[in-house]
């Protein structure tokens, strides 16, 4: 109940804040737009004004792109209490049909509506909002059990090099999120280096490049259709010897179901870890948040083969929820570290847990 | 390979109504469920998925009993019916221009594969047309994306028109067309950066684009992986853009491929072609009567012989079957047979193709290395020529210098020769009409020779393919007798 309840209050502190703003904001849309009436009639000074303001309405539409998407598991769920009656066989088998269609993962959906049978013998179910609760109850219930003794920090080595190694499918954006984090660490003050293994895809090397570039850091290339474990050995072995504290290792997307290229994968990490014992610090699995079912074969084959400690949420400001990392979490307790949320390099967010599963059922929770 | 899950669910819901004589109300009913969930497990959408099972509980239940169908097969036959008709009914070809240049745009998110997809589809074009396509780099945003297409473009030999990242895409665009029309390019490809279909401003850029060029095919690249959110995806550029075709990539994976159901049905655009691999001719042209049959297991055989056929060298078979009449087929024919059938891709692959073999247990976990052709190879190569020729020479002591020259241990030597002698045994049964191929491979092989079938599946040492059974087999029964008919098409196409 402990996670349920701070949504709620959470959700009644943001009615009562969003009621003083959506005023504010009519109030400084109205500025706006006599501003950009003014400054047609008016002088050069007030010119100078306008990108600002143009930027700002720019991202009331953004923020609204984002409000769209984000209402969409909540839609469905809305839909569904739409028609509600009664508690019968049709409801559940409903409630079956809108988990998984938000992509919560099939196994779970079966679990929640087959848990919520049960439960609901014991509840007397009358009215939408009963249901509507008990639907929520159950989800953020399920959502704080999986999630004990969750580690969404990103664990760096106390002494030495701190490796991490990004994996995952062709794709996803494993190649931007280096580019991003590079600029993070760097600006924390950190001597980062980093390896373009992926020696595979025509151009790849060169994208990593031109990101170290924008964020100022040094690099380990190697020559196209090389073998990837050589850069990583390269890498490894320059970040010994110049006493770098991150080593951020990028590797050529590969489908799971490839036995042999996962293989390489297996390699490359042995290598990190023969040269240096106790890294990787990290293996990433980079996922694309659009990704449907078949993100949780993803997690489970790259983690049997590179010992998958966390995983990167990517293209998070599209109109996808990533909700198949409720799945993961569940089958493989794999914790999400970090969102993408866009192209540039600041887009890179820590994970908040209770504000992603906030986003999730936002507009079910009646305060 | 995509869509397995799928299919082996959809068996299992199918399974139901095997043997039944009648097909009640709610042994229907219970079936639809599990197909029903079997679809959305698939990421089929969930409206998609609500419609199609409407839509054969309605046929279903109206249907008149057919002649030689049992109701349960009847089930099976519209739901067939059924599955292709959500993802058209027939293969859609590449929109054309009446004169030079025809214009393909890509567009996509982020990550969809479109570079990749430009390169494999200029490549098809080039080797099946002699095409001379221009490719434009108008990825301005993503770090690298012109160097990436350039690459491409050079180890195809095909050239790649780009203004750097500081041009506007429009100007691109233009000029690169410009350029095609002095140099006479019959076909242009715009490669445009990867977006969300509610990001505006970008997708202004790509509506410009459009008006600029004119294409005659605007393709949308979608990850077969992607879930709920396909359809999304495909309707936001849709709505746009009115997009002529979807390509749909990454196929390879173990994805069940629901979004290739779904799509089709949310824009009414047809799926024009599948990435399936790395290699750049890794891509198919989509045809939904295979991928229905692959489905429900019935195999995708009709592929599968239109692979046997571009990549058999047909007098080279004929002159082995001569050679086995007279019982004289040797190493070095077993050799040019394995390099053959190894054209044809990974033979697991290709085995589950065959119906009743996707859904076969002992294939599931299935994976024959490609190295092992190569040891096979440098097995017999290390063979003498007299030995090749006579594997009655091949003394145990014999074996183990073959096993020493070529790397491999004599256990894996003895595997390889009794493997030998078991094909030729079996192909020699085969030339001389006393082998039996499973119920209606003869007559659908037609022009296909009956032998180099037989022969992949011994010289993969797997076991021959009466597996399926049940209903697998009469669904079976059902894709080959629809294989026999295209086959007659075909051979009457020809003939005109």
């Amino acid at each position: 109940m402990g996670l349920f309840d701070s949504l709620r209050k959470k959700k009644k502190q943001e009615d009562s804040v969003q009621e003083d703003s959506v005023v504010e904001k009519k109030q400084s849309v109205f500025e706006k737009i006599k501003d950009v009436l003014e400054v047609d009639l008016g002088t050069v000074e007030d010119y100078k004004t306008v990108p600002n303001n143009v930027d700002e309405l720019k991202e009331d539409v953004y923020q609204k792109g984002l409000e769209k998407s984000r209402s969409n598991f909540s839609n469905q769920v809305n839909k569904l209490l739409a028609n509600f009656r009664t508690v019968d066989e049709t409801f559940f088998e409903d409630l079956e049909d809108t988990l998984i269609s938000s992509d919560v993962g099939f196994e779970m959906a079966m679990k929640i509506s087959d848990q919520l049978r049960n439960e609901a013998r014991f509840i007397n179910i009358k009215t939408k909002a009963d249901a509507k609760n008990m639907i929520l109850e159950k989800l953020t219930q399920v959502y704080e059990n999986s999630g004990n003794d969750e580690d969404i920090k990103m664990n760096f080595s106390s002494k030495g090099v701190t490796v991490f190694l990004f994996v995952g499918v062709n794709g996803v954006g494993k190649t931007t999120t280096i580019g991003k984090l590079s600029n993070l660490y760097k600006q924390q003050g950190k001597k980062v280096l980093l390896a373009a293994a992926d020696t595979f895809r025509a151009g790849a090397t060169e994208q990593l490049v031109q990101w170290a570039k924008k964020s100022d850091v040094d690099i380990v290339t190697g020559k196209e259709k090389s073998d990837p474990a050589s850069v990583v050995f390269d890498a490894v072995i320059k970040a010994k010897k110049n006493n770098y504290d991150i080593l951020l290792v990028d590797t050529a997307g590969r489908l799971q179901n490839n036995v042999n290229l996962m293989k390489e994968l297996e390699k490359m990490k042995n290598i990190i870890s023969r040269e240096l014992p106790e890294q990787p610090s990290e293996v990433l699995l980079v996922l694309d948040s659009t990704t449907g079912q078949n993100a949780v074969n993803q997690a489970k084959l790259f983690k049997d083969s590179s010992d998958v400690t966390g995983i990167i949420l990517t293209k998070l400001d599209g109109t996808a929820k990533g909700g198949i990392v409720l799945a993961i979490r569940e089958e493989l307790s794999l914790p999400v570290k970090l969102i993408g949320l866009g192209e540039k390099i600041t887009d890179l967010k820590e994970f908040n847990s209770e504000e992603f599963i906030y986003g999730l059922f936002k507009d079910l929770i009646e305060a | 390979m995509a869509f397995e899950n799928l299919s082996s669910r959809i068996q299992g819901a199918l399974k139901n109504l095997s043997g039944k004589a009648k097909v009640g109300e709610n042994d229907l009913d219970l079936t639809l469920r599990e197909i029903r969930l079997a679809l959305l497990e698939a990421d089929v959408n969930l409206q998609t998925a609500r419609s199609f099972i409407t839509s054969v509980r309605t046929k279903a239940l109206g249907a008149k009993v057919l002649d030689g169908l049992n109701p349960s097969e009847q089930v099976i036959k519209i739901v067939n019916d059924e599955l292709i008709s959500l993802m058209g009914e027939e293969a859609v070809p590449l929109n054309k221009s009446d004169k030079i240049p025809t214009i393909i745009m890509m567009v996509g998110l982020q990550g969809a594969g479109k570079t990749t997809t430009v390169a494999k589809l200029a490549n098809k074009l080039k080797k099946e047309e002699n095409a001379r396509p221009l490719l434009i780099a108008a990825d301005i945003y993503r770090p690298a994306a012109i160097e990436q297409l350039k690459v491409l473009g050079k180890s195809l030999d095909v050239p790649v028109f780009d203004l750097g990242t500081e041009v506007n895409p429009r100007d691109i665009v233009n000029q690169g067309i410009k350029e095609a029309q002095k140099n006479k390019n019959d076909y242009i490809f715009i490669d445009t950066a990867g977006r969300l279909q509610i990001d505006e401003e970008l997708m202004q850029e790509l509506k410009d684009i459009s008006d600029i060029a004119k294409p005659n095919e605007i393709l949308l690249t979608v990850d077969a992986m992607t879930g709920q959110n396909a359809t999304a995806t495909a309707k936001g550029f849709n709505d746009s853009l009115n997009i002529t075709g979807i390509v749909l990539t990454k196929l390879d994976g173990d994805t069940r491929g629901g979004a290739a159901l779904s799509i089709r049905e949310v824009t009414g655009k047809p799926i024009k072609f599948v990435g399936e691999g790395e290699k750049v001719d890794n891509l198919d042209v989509f045809y939904p009567d295979r991928i229905a049959s692959r489905i429900l297991g019935m195999g995708d055989v009709l592929t599968l012989i239109e692979k046997a056929q571009t990549d058999l060298d047909e007098k080279q078979a004929a002159d082995q079957l001569e050679k086995l009449r007279q019982n004289t087929f040797d190493f070095d024919d077993f050799l040019d047979q394995l390099k053959q059938v190894q054209n044809m891709g990974p033979i697991e692959d290709m085995l589950k193709m065959l119906p009743g073999m996707a859904n076969n247990p002992a294939l599931a976990n299935i994976s024959i290395d490609p190295k092992e052709f190569a040891h096979m190879q440098a097995i017999v190569q290390s063979m003498t020529k007299s030995e090749r020729q006579d594997p009655n020479l091949l003394s145990p002591s014999r074996r183990r210098r073959i096993a020493s020259g070529s790397g491999r241990s004599v256990i894996e030597v003895n595997k390889l020769i009794k493997q030998f002698i078991q094909m030729r045994d079996m192909m020699h049964k085969f030339t001389n009409g006393k082998g039996k191929l499973p119920a209606g491979m003869e007559n659908m092989l037609g022009d296909v020779d009956s032998s180099q079938l037989s022969d992949m599946f011994s010289g993969s040492g797997l076991p021959s393919m009466n597996a399926g059974g049940g209903i697998g087999g009469k669904v079976a029964d059902l894709a080959m007798k629809r294989a026999w008919k295209k086959i007659q098409k075909n051979k009457k196409k020809r003939k005109k």
